[in-house]
Protein backbone atom coordinates (compact mmCIF):
# COMPACT_ATOMS: atom_id res chain seq x y z
CA UNK A 1 0.00 0.00 0.00
CA UNK A 2 1.23 3.47 -0.92
CA UNK A 3 0.32 6.85 -0.13
CA UNK A 4 1.37 10.04 -1.91
CA UNK A 5 0.10 14.03 -0.25
CA UNK A 6 1.66 16.45 -2.54
CA UNK A 7 1.34 19.40 -3.95
CA UNK A 8 2.50 17.85 -7.72
CA UNK A 9 0.54 16.75 -10.28
CA UNK A 10 0.50 12.86 -10.83
CA UNK A 11 0.77 10.73 -14.23
CA UNK A 12 -2.35 9.10 -13.80
CA UNK A 13 -1.95 6.31 -16.68
CA UNK A 14 1.72 5.59 -15.38
CA UNK A 15 0.49 5.22 -11.62
CA UNK A 16 -1.99 3.07 -12.91
CA UNK A 17 0.09 1.00 -15.31
CA UNK A 18 2.49 0.64 -12.36
CA UNK A 19 -0.25 0.30 -9.59
CA UNK A 20 -1.56 -3.16 -11.93
CA UNK A 21 1.66 -4.67 -13.13
CA UNK A 22 2.40 -4.54 -9.27
CA UNK A 23 -0.62 -6.39 -7.70
CA UNK A 24 0.74 -9.90 -7.96
CA UNK A 25 -2.41 -12.06 -7.40
CA UNK A 26 -4.84 -9.35 -8.22
CA UNK A 27 -7.92 -10.52 -10.86
CA UNK A 28 -9.16 -6.97 -10.64
CA UNK A 29 -7.72 -3.09 -10.49
CA UNK A 30 -10.20 -0.27 -9.91
CA UNK A 31 -8.83 3.20 -10.00
CA UNK A 32 -11.16 7.03 -9.47
CA UNK A 33 -9.84 9.94 -10.57
CA UNK A 34 -11.29 13.07 -8.52
CA UNK A 35 -10.79 16.68 -11.09
CA UNK A 36 -11.40 19.55 -10.41
CA UNK A 37 -14.83 20.97 -10.94
CA UNK A 38 -14.94 24.57 -13.42
CA UNK A 39 -18.15 25.47 -12.51
CA UNK A 40 -19.33 26.40 -16.33
CA UNK A 41 -15.73 27.70 -16.61
CA UNK A 42 -16.16 30.70 -13.70
CA UNK A 43 -13.41 29.21 -11.16
CA UNK A 44 -10.23 30.42 -11.52
CA UNK A 45 -8.56 28.40 -8.92
CA UNK A 46 -9.42 26.15 -6.35
CA UNK A 47 -7.00 26.15 -2.98
CA UNK A 48 -6.43 22.82 -0.78
CA UNK A 49 -5.10 23.34 2.74
CA UNK A 50 -3.82 19.90 4.63
CA UNK A 51 -2.83 19.29 8.38
CA UNK A 52 0.59 17.57 7.65
CA UNK A 53 0.85 15.07 9.89
CA UNK A 54 -2.36 14.32 10.86
CA UNK A 55 -3.42 13.86 6.27
CA UNK A 56 -0.67 11.21 6.30
CA UNK A 57 -1.83 9.56 9.75
CA UNK A 58 -5.66 9.20 8.45
CA UNK A 59 -5.21 8.06 5.17
CA UNK A 60 -3.20 5.11 6.71
CA UNK A 61 -5.65 4.20 9.19
CA UNK A 62 -8.58 4.60 6.11
CA UNK A 63 -6.49 2.62 4.12
CA UNK A 64 -5.87 -0.13 6.89
CA UNK A 65 -9.68 0.20 7.58
CA UNK A 66 -9.84 -0.99 4.04
CA UNK A 67 -7.79 -3.56 3.83
CA UNK A 68 -9.12 -5.25 7.09
CA UNK A 69 -12.62 -5.58 5.46
CA UNK A 70 -11.55 -6.48 1.46
CA UNK A 71 -9.44 -9.05 0.52
CA UNK A 72 -6.96 -6.38 -0.90
CA UNK A 73 -4.08 -7.39 -2.71
CA UNK A 74 -2.76 -3.61 -2.76
CA UNK A 75 -4.13 0.28 -2.37
CA UNK A 76 -2.95 3.18 -3.71
CA UNK A 77 -4.02 6.76 -2.62
CA UNK A 78 -2.71 9.98 -4.53
CA UNK A 79 -4.18 13.32 -3.12
CA UNK A 80 -2.65 17.09 -4.43
CA UNK A 81 -3.09 20.06 -2.18
CA UNK A 82 -2.02 23.69 -2.63
CA UNK A 83 -3.41 25.72 -5.66
CA UNK A 84 -5.16 23.93 -8.96
CA UNK A 85 -6.92 24.65 -11.69
CA UNK A 86 -10.45 23.63 -13.40
CA UNK A 87 -9.75 20.23 -14.61
CA UNK A 88 -6.40 19.39 -12.65
CA UNK A 89 -6.85 15.88 -11.29
CA UNK A 90 -6.97 16.53 -7.58
CA UNK A 91 -6.68 13.10 -6.25
CA UNK A 92 -6.27 9.57 -7.13
CA UNK A 93 -7.30 6.22 -5.23
CA UNK A 94 -6.26 2.78 -6.75
CA UNK A 95 -7.33 -0.80 -5.02
CA UNK A 96 -6.36 -4.36 -6.67
CA UNK A 97 -8.03 -7.42 -5.50
CA UNK A 98 -9.02 -10.91 -6.35
CA UNK A 99 -12.13 -9.98 -7.36
CA UNK A 100 -14.06 -6.76 -8.84
CA UNK A 101 -16.69 -6.87 -5.89
CA UNK A 102 -14.19 -6.47 -3.41
CA UNK A 103 -11.99 -3.98 -5.58
CA UNK A 104 -14.91 -1.76 -6.31
CA UNK A 105 -16.07 -1.60 -2.38
CA UNK A 106 -12.85 -0.85 -1.43
CA UNK A 107 -12.36 1.93 -3.39
CA UNK A 108 -15.90 3.73 -2.59
CA UNK A 109 -15.05 3.33 0.92
CA UNK A 110 -11.42 5.00 0.34
CA UNK A 111 -13.56 7.58 -1.45
CA UNK A 112 -16.54 8.45 0.95
CA UNK A 113 -14.06 8.01 3.87
CA UNK A 114 -11.30 10.34 2.37
CA UNK A 115 -14.01 12.96 1.88
CA UNK A 116 -15.04 13.79 5.45
CA UNK A 117 -12.15 11.76 7.72
CA UNK A 118 -9.11 13.47 6.14
CA UNK A 119 -8.02 16.32 6.52
CA UNK A 120 -8.27 19.01 3.62
CA UNK A 121 -10.22 21.91 3.09
CA UNK A 122 -11.04 23.33 -0.38
CA UNK A 123 -11.46 26.66 -1.30
CA UNK A 124 -12.46 27.82 -4.52
CA UNK A 125 -11.43 31.63 -5.72
CA UNK A 126 -14.20 32.70 -8.72
CA UNK A 127 -15.76 35.69 -9.60
CA UNK A 128 -17.16 36.46 -5.95
CA UNK A 129 -13.86 36.40 -4.26
CA UNK A 130 -12.83 33.28 -2.40
CA UNK A 131 -15.44 30.39 -0.94
CA UNK A 132 -14.64 27.67 1.72
CA UNK A 133 -16.40 24.63 0.05
CA UNK A 134 -18.72 23.29 2.64
CA UNK A 135 -18.92 19.69 3.75
CA UNK A 136 -22.13 18.41 2.54
CA UNK A 137 -25.02 16.39 4.97
CA UNK A 138 -24.37 13.50 2.35
CA UNK A 139 -21.16 12.72 2.58
CA UNK A 140 -21.17 12.27 6.31
CA UNK A 141 -24.19 10.15 5.56
CA UNK A 142 -22.25 8.00 2.90
CA UNK A 143 -20.38 6.66 5.82
CA UNK A 144 -22.95 5.03 7.58
CA UNK A 145 -23.57 2.62 4.78
CA UNK A 146 -19.85 0.94 5.92
CA UNK B 1 0.01 23.36 30.77
CA UNK B 2 1.24 24.27 27.59
CA UNK B 3 0.05 22.92 24.54
CA UNK B 4 0.33 24.20 20.86
CA UNK B 5 -2.76 25.21 19.28
CA UNK B 6 -3.54 24.79 15.45
CA UNK B 7 -5.90 26.46 13.29
CA UNK B 8 -6.80 25.62 9.46
CA UNK B 9 -8.95 26.87 6.88
CA UNK B 10 -12.04 29.79 8.22
CA UNK B 11 -11.01 29.03 11.24
CA UNK B 12 -7.37 30.02 10.86
CA UNK B 13 -8.49 33.19 8.72
CA UNK B 14 -10.77 34.42 11.33
CA UNK B 15 -8.14 34.20 14.27
CA UNK B 16 -5.69 35.31 11.91
CA UNK B 17 -3.04 33.17 12.58
CA UNK B 18 -1.80 29.31 11.71
CA UNK B 19 -0.54 28.00 15.35
CA UNK B 20 0.41 29.41 18.48
CA UNK B 21 1.32 28.08 22.02
CA UNK B 22 -1.33 28.35 24.58
CA UNK B 23 -1.02 28.11 28.37
CA UNK B 24 -4.08 26.98 29.72
CA UNK B 25 -5.68 25.96 33.13
CA UNK B 26 -8.48 24.01 31.35
CA UNK B 27 -8.81 20.40 31.53
CA UNK B 28 -11.11 19.77 28.77
CA UNK B 29 -11.73 20.82 24.91
CA UNK B 30 -14.21 22.92 26.02
CA UNK B 31 -12.67 24.63 28.76
CA UNK B 32 -9.64 25.16 26.32
CA UNK B 33 -11.92 26.92 23.88
CA UNK B 34 -14.15 29.27 26.59
CA UNK B 35 -10.76 30.16 27.61
CA UNK B 36 -9.67 31.53 23.82
CA UNK B 37 -13.18 32.68 23.42
CA UNK B 38 -12.60 35.01 26.46
CA UNK B 39 -9.57 36.49 25.20
CA UNK B 40 -10.30 38.76 22.03
CA UNK B 41 -13.45 38.50 19.59
CA UNK B 42 -12.20 36.98 16.86
CA UNK B 43 -11.60 33.87 18.99
CA UNK B 44 -15.24 34.15 19.58
CA UNK B 45 -16.37 34.54 16.43
CA UNK B 46 -14.24 31.46 15.34
CA UNK B 47 -15.84 29.46 18.01
CA UNK B 48 -19.23 31.01 17.29
CA UNK B 49 -21.02 27.67 16.44
CA UNK B 50 -19.61 24.62 17.34
CA UNK B 51 -21.34 22.53 15.42
CA UNK B 52 -19.71 23.74 12.18
CA UNK B 53 -16.44 22.76 13.96
CA UNK B 54 -14.06 19.81 14.79
CA UNK B 55 -11.44 19.47 17.29
CA UNK B 56 -8.23 16.51 16.72
CA UNK B 57 -6.13 16.22 19.64
CA UNK B 58 -2.09 14.71 19.02
CA UNK B 59 -3.87 13.98 15.36
CA UNK B 60 -6.61 12.10 15.60
CA UNK B 61 -10.48 13.43 15.87
CA UNK B 62 -11.72 13.73 19.22
CA UNK B 63 -15.11 15.54 21.06
CA UNK B 64 -15.08 18.79 22.41
CA UNK B 65 -15.90 17.41 26.56
CA UNK B 66 -12.35 15.12 25.39
CA UNK B 67 -10.18 15.71 28.15
CA UNK B 68 -6.50 17.66 27.37
CA UNK B 69 -4.14 15.72 30.00
CA UNK B 70 -1.26 15.04 28.30
CA UNK B 71 -2.38 16.26 24.94
CA UNK B 72 0.64 18.05 22.85
CA UNK B 73 -1.14 19.64 20.05
CA UNK B 74 -5.00 20.46 19.46
CA UNK B 75 -6.16 21.74 16.33
CA UNK B 76 -9.51 23.01 15.28
CA UNK B 77 -10.94 23.24 12.17
CA UNK B 78 -14.51 23.16 9.79
CA UNK B 79 -15.93 19.56 9.03
CA UNK B 80 -13.01 17.89 6.13
CA UNK B 81 -13.64 18.55 2.17
CA UNK B 82 -11.11 15.90 1.47
CA UNK B 83 -11.62 13.61 -2.00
Amino acid sequence: MRLAVQTEPFDLGAESVAFAAGAAGAGAVVTFTGIVRDNGGTLSAMEIEHYPGMTERAIAAIMEEARSRWALVDALVIHRHGRLAGGEMIMMVATAAPHRADAFAAAEFLMDYLKSRAPFWKKELGPEGATWVAAKDEDEAALRRW
Amino acid sequence: MTVEVLYFAWVRERIGLPRERVSTQAETVAGLIAELVAREERYAMAFADLSSLRVALDQDLADFDSPLAGVREVAFFPPMTGG
